[in-house]
C-alpha cells in the first residue's frame, strides 16, 4: 500500500469525500496534535456527568417506588399476574442519552480532520471500556469517552487513567462506587448488625489485569486485595443511596467512612498515605510501571501494525513509553517513526471502522443517532456494548465472518442508494491513493450504474481492510 | 365478496370495447403468476432425466438424492423436494417442458433475464416487458398487475400500470451486486471464502426474495392475500433468487425447491377457489451444464425446463423434445440442447389462459422466440 493511503487509513478513519490527499503522509499525522479539537460542536451540546447521574438516581427512586407499591398491591389484593409495568421513563431517558451520544460520537468522526487523534480516543475507550448492558452506565457512557478520553488523548497515560478510574462511568461498572472496607466505620458498624457489606475486587482487578500491568504480569492475588482495600472511598456521589456517600454533589466523591483504614503494601511496596491518596499513589506507580509500557506498547503494535505485534516495534513503543513517563504524544511520534505500520500487511476493519469509513468517503457528515445505534448494532458492533471489560477483539478473526461480511454488502448496497451523486470511479483513486487495485478498478468500471458502481467500491477489499 | 354495479359495468364497458380481443367465456376472472427463477435454475434435477443413458455419469453425485423423487415416466423423475408438484402431476394440474431455452444463447444472467423478461430476441432490444404488453390484451377488470418485490422487474416495466409492493423488512441485496462481489472477490482467498459461506448459508435459509426460513411459504401465502377479493391483482410476477448452484448444489438446490414447492402450495391454498382460474408459471434464464464441476455444482448452461401449474393447464405429463445427453448431442459439447422455444411455451400457455389470439400474443409478447405458439397446454 502507498503511504499516503496509509495514513489515510490504517491511521486514520478513511478519506473523506472531497478531502485533498494529504502531500506529506507523516507530518499530515504529526499536525493532527495541534488541531484536535476534544469538545467538537456534536459533542459540546450534551449534558455531562453529573446531569446524567441525576437522571440515573430518579430512575432508581421511581424503580423503587414501583416495586414498592407493586409489592403493596401484591400484598393488599393479591392480583397475580399484575406486572410492575414498562421501563421507567427515566430509563428510557437514559437510554435516549445513549442513543444521542452515540450520534454525536459518529459526527465527531465523520466529520473530524484530525483523524489520526480520533482513532485514538476510539482505540482507548475500547482499551478502558464500559459496557452498557450494565444499564447503570447506559447514560453514561458517552460522558465517559468525552470527558475522561478525549480531554486526555493528548495527554499523559497517567492523567487519563487518574480521569478514567475516577469517572462515575467506570466506577458504577466496575462496581467499585459500592466497595466498602471491613474495617471502615460504616463497615464495622454494618458487621455489627450482621450485614454483609464489604469489599469489591473488580476495579482493582481490572485495573491491574486490563488498564495497566497486563494479565499474568506478575501481580497476585494479593496485590487485587490490598489494592481494593486502597480504592474503598472512591464512589460515586449523588446517588441518594447512603448519607455519608453523598459527597459534594452528583460526580467522583471520595468518602471517608467507607475507607479502609492503614496502610496497604502492593506489588512489594508500602503505601502509607491516608485517604484519597492512597489509590491514587498506587494509579500514579502503575501509570510509569514497565509492565503497563509493555502492555500498552502491544495494544498499540497490534492495532496500528498486525494481529500479531513484531517485537520490534513493541520494544520500541515501550521505550518511548517509559523514557517520557508515559507521554502519549511521544508514544504516538514513534509510532509513526516506526517502520512496521507502513510495511505490515492490512488489518481487517472492525464494523466501526468500515461503517465509519464507508461514510466519510461517500460525503455523510452525521447521522440520526438511533440510524447509528442501530447500524453499528447489525454491522455487530454495537457502541460502548463489548460486553466485557476487555473491549471489543482487536484481531481479524473477531470481525472476518461470513455473515459479518454479508451485512457489511447490505450496508454498502443502502449507503450507495443515497449517495446518488457520488462518482465511485473519482472516488476510488481518492479513498486509496496508489493502492486500488485492478480487480476493484474494473468492477467499478463494469458496474451497471452509479450506484452499483459505488457499492462495489464500498465492498471491495480495500475497503474491507486498511 | 360483493360487486357493487359499478365495478360490474366498468367490467362489461371494457369488454364491448375491445372487440379485437377474443376472451374466454369466464365466470371468474383468470389470474397469472409468473415466478421467475433467477441465477439460472438446474432444470436437469429439478425433471432429471434418469432414463437418459448418460445422465448418472454426468451428474455423479448430484444424482443420488433423485432416486428417491417420483418417477413421472420412462425418462423422468421430480426432485424430492417437489411433494407438493408432484400432487399437482397427479391431479393433471402441472406440466413440464423441458429442453426449452429463449433465444438468449450466451451465459450472463443478467442479458439471459433480461432477454426472458422483455419477450425480446436480444438483450436490451426492448425496453419493455411481456407481462407488461400482456395488460393492454386484458379487460380492464383483469389489468391489475403487481410485482411482489421493492422495484419493478424488466418482466413488468413498460407503459401499463403496474403496483408494486415488498414486506417492509429489508429486501436482500440486489442479486446482481452479490454476483458481482463474488466477481471481485476471487482473487481474494480470505474475502472469497468468507463470501462463498456467507452467500450458501442465506441460500439455504430463504429460498425467495421475500427472506426468512420459511420464506417460500411465507411468500405464496403473501401473493395469495394480494390476489384475492375483487380489487385483488390478476396478474403478478413473483421474483426468487438463490438458483446459481456452482458450488454445493445438493443441500442448495433442494433448499432452494422446498421453498417454491412451499411457495406455490401456499398458494393454492390461499388462492381457494381462485386456484381453478390460475395460471403459475415458473421460469428461469437458461439451465445450468449437463455435468457437475469440480465444487459440487454445476456452471451457466442452454436448455432448461420451465413449469405450468394450476387449476387451468392441461397437466399430468412432460412437454420434451428430448435431444439425449450423449457428449454429441450437447449443446456446444456442455449443455443441454434446447429443442423448444421457451417464448412458445410461455406465450402459448399465457394466450390460451386469457383467451387471446395466438397470434396476436406471439408478436405482441415474444416478438423475439415466440414464433408459432405451443397449443393445448392450457384447457380452454
Amino acid at each position: 500500500m502507498a503511504e499516503t493511503s496509509i495514513a489515510l487509513n490504517r491511521f486514520g478513519l478513511g478519506a473523506r469525500a472531497g478531502q485533498p490527499s494529504p502531500g506529506d503522509p507523516k507530518r499530515w499525522l504529526l499536525d493532527q496534535f495541534g488541531r484536535f479539537d476534544p469538545r467538537p460542536a456534536p459533542i459540546a451540546g450534551l449534558p455531562a456527568a453529573a446531569t446524567l447521574i441525576g437522571m440515573l438516581r430518579d430512575a432508581r427512586d421511581e424503580r423503587k417506588d414501583r416495586k414498592s407499591e407493586a409489592k403493596a398491591n401484591r400484598a393488599e389484593a393479591a392480583a397475580p399476574g399484575k406486572r410492575t409495568g414498562a421501563m421507567p421513563a427515566p430509563f428510557r431517558d437514559l437510554r435516549e442519552q445513549y442513543v444521542s451520544a452515540v450520534g454525536a460520537r459518529t459526527a465527531a468522526a465523520l466529520a473530524s480532520d484530525t483523524p489520526f487523534v480520533e482513532r485514538l480516543v476510539h482505540f482507548w475507550a475500547n482499551h478502558f471500556a464500559i459496557s452498557v448492558d450494565k444499564i447503570a452506565v447506559v447514560g453514561l457512557a458517552g460522558a465517559f469517552e468525552f470527558e475522561a478520553i478525549r480531554p486526555h488523548v493528548l495527554g499523559s497515560f497517567g492523567a487519563m487513567l487518574r480521569a478514567v478510574e475516577r469517572h462515575p462511568a467506570m466506577l458504577l461498572y466496575l462496581d467499585q462506587a459500592q466497595s466498602i472496607g471491613p474495617g471502615s466505620r460504616l463497615g464495622a458498624r454494618a458487621a455489627q448488625r450482621g450485614r454483609e457489606r464489604g469489599l469489591n475486587e473488580n476495579l482493582a482487578r481490572e485495573i491491574l489485569e486490563l488498564h495497566t500491568l497486563g494479565v499474568r504480569s506478575g501481580y497476585s492475588q494479593g496485590d487485587v486485595t490490598e489494592f481494593a482495600r486502597a480504592l474503598t472511598g472512591w464512589t460515586v456521589g449523588g446517588l441518594g443511596r447512603l448519607p455519608a456517600l453523598q459527597g459534594s454533589g452528583p460526580g467522583f466523591t471520595y468518602a471517608e467512612p467507607i475507607h479502609e483504614p492503614g496502610a496497604r503494601t502492593i506489588l512489594g511496596k508500602r503505601y502509607g498515605q491516608q485517604g484519597e491518596g492512597q489509590a491514587q499513589a498506587v494509579l500514579d506507580d502503575l501509570a510509569v510501571h514497565p509492565a503497563t509500557a509493555r502492555h500498552i506498547a502491544t495494544k498499540l503494535a497490534r492495532h496500528f501494525a498486525a494481529d500479531e505485534p513484531p517485537p520490534a516495534l513493541v520494544s520500541r513503543l515501550e521505550r518511548a513509553f517509559l523514557s517520557s513517563g508515559g507521554d502519549l504524544p511521544s508514544v504516538y511520534r514513534a509510532l509513526i517513526e516506526a517502520p512496521e505500520p507502513w510495511s505490515s500487511g492490512p488489518k481487517f476493519r472492525t464494523p466501526w471502522e468500515w461503517a465509519i469509513g464507508a461514510l466519510r468517503g461517500t460525503g455523510v457528515t452525521s447521522l440520526p443517532g438511533a440510524t447509528a445505534a442501530g447500524a453499528f448494532q447489525q454491522l455487530g458492533q454495537a457502541v460502548w456494548k463489548p460486553g466485557s471489560p476487555a473491549g471489543y477483539d482487536d484481531v481479524a478473526p473477531s470481525w472476518a465472518g461470513p455473515d459479518a461480511l454479508y451485512r457489511r454488502i447490505e450496508v454498502a448496497q443502502r449507503i450507495a442508494t443515497r449517495a446518488a451523486t457520488v462518482d465511485a470511479r473519482q472516488l476510488a483513486g481518492q479513498l486509496f491513493p496508489g493502492a486500488l487495485s485492478e480487480a476493484t478498478r474494473s468492477a467499478i468500471e463494469r458496474a451497471e450504474s452509479g450506484q452499483q458502481a459505488l457499492a462495489l467500491l464500498l465492498a471491495a477489499p480495500e475497503m474491507m481492510r486498511r | 365478496m360483493k360487486l357493487d354495479r359499478r365495478q360490474l359495468l366498468a367490467v362489461g364497458a371494457a369488454s364491448l370495447f375491445a372487440p379485437r380481443i377474443a376472451f374466454a367465456a369466464a365466470s371468474t376472472p383468470k389470474r397469472l403468476v409468473f415466478v421467475i427463477q433467477r441465477g439460472a435454475a438446474d432444470g436437469l434435477a429439478t425433471l432429471a432425466p434418469l432414463g437418459d443413458p448418460a445422465y448418472s455419469g454426468l451428474r455423479g453425485d448430484l444424482a443420488a438424492d433423485l432416486v428417491s423423487g417420483l418417477k413421472l415416466d420412462g425418462m423422468f423423475t421430480l426432485h424430492p423436494a417437489l411433494k407438493q408438484l408432484g400432487t399437482l402431476y397427479g391431479a393433471k394440474q402441472a406440466l413440464f417442458a423441458h429442453a426449452v431455452a429463449s433465444p438468449y444463447r450466451d451465459r450472463s444472467h443478467f442479458d439471459g433475464q433480461n432477454v426472458l423478461e422483455t419477450g425480446g430476441a436480444q438483450p436490451y432490444d426492448r425496453k419493455d416487458g411481456w407481462m407488461n404488453r400482456l395488460l393492454p390484451l386484458l379487460p380492464a377488470g383483469q389489468a391489475r398487475a403487481l410485482a411482489v418485490s421493492a422495484t419493478i422487474p424488466a418482466a413488468l416495466r413498460g407503459d401499463a400500470p403496474v403496483a408494486s409492493y415488498a414486506p417492509s423488512n429489508l429486501p436482500d441485496a440486489p442479486a446482481d451486486l452479490l454476483q458481482r462481489v463474488s466477481m471481485l472477490y476471487s482473487g481474494d482467498a480470505e474475502l472469497h471464502r468468507l463470501w462463498e459461506e456467507a452467500l450458501q448459508t442465506r441460500a439455504m435459509a430463504a429460498g425467495t426474495d421475500l427472506g426468512g426460513a420459511r420464506g417460500g411459504e411465507a411468500a405464496g401465502k403473501l401473493v395469495a392475500a394480494l390476489m384475492n377479493g375483487p380489487q385483488g391483482a390478476r396478474v403478478v410476477m413473483v421474483e426468487t433468487t438463490g438458483w446459481d448452484t456452482h458450488a454445493g448444489q445438493r443441500a442448495r438446490l433442494t433448499a432452494q425447491l422446498s421453498g417454491l414447492d412451499a411457495l406455490i402450495a401456499a398458494l393454492k391454498t390461499g388462492l381457494g377457489a381462485a386456484w381453478d382460474e390460475t395460471l403459475v408459471v415458473v421460469a428461469t434464464e437458461f439451465g445450468r451444464t449437463a455435468a457437475v464441476n469440480g465444487t459440487g455444482g454445476t456452471d451457466h448452461g442452454t436448455g432448461s425446463m420451465a413449469m405450468l401449474l394450476g387449476g387451468t393447464v392441461a397437466g399430468g405429463r412432460v412437454v420434451a423434445d428430448w435431444p439425449g445427453l450423449a457428449p454429441a448431442q450437447l449443446y456446444e459439447g456442455r449443455d443441454l440442447k434446447p429443442t423448444a422455444s421457451l417464448d412458445a411455451v410461455l406465450g402459448g400457455a399465457v394466450a390460451a389462459h386469457f383467451g387471446i389470439d395466438p397470434a396476436l400474443a406471439a408478436a405482441r409478447l415474444f416478438p423475439g422466440g415466440g414464433g408459432r405458439l405451443v397449443g393445448g397446454l392450457v384447457r380452454t
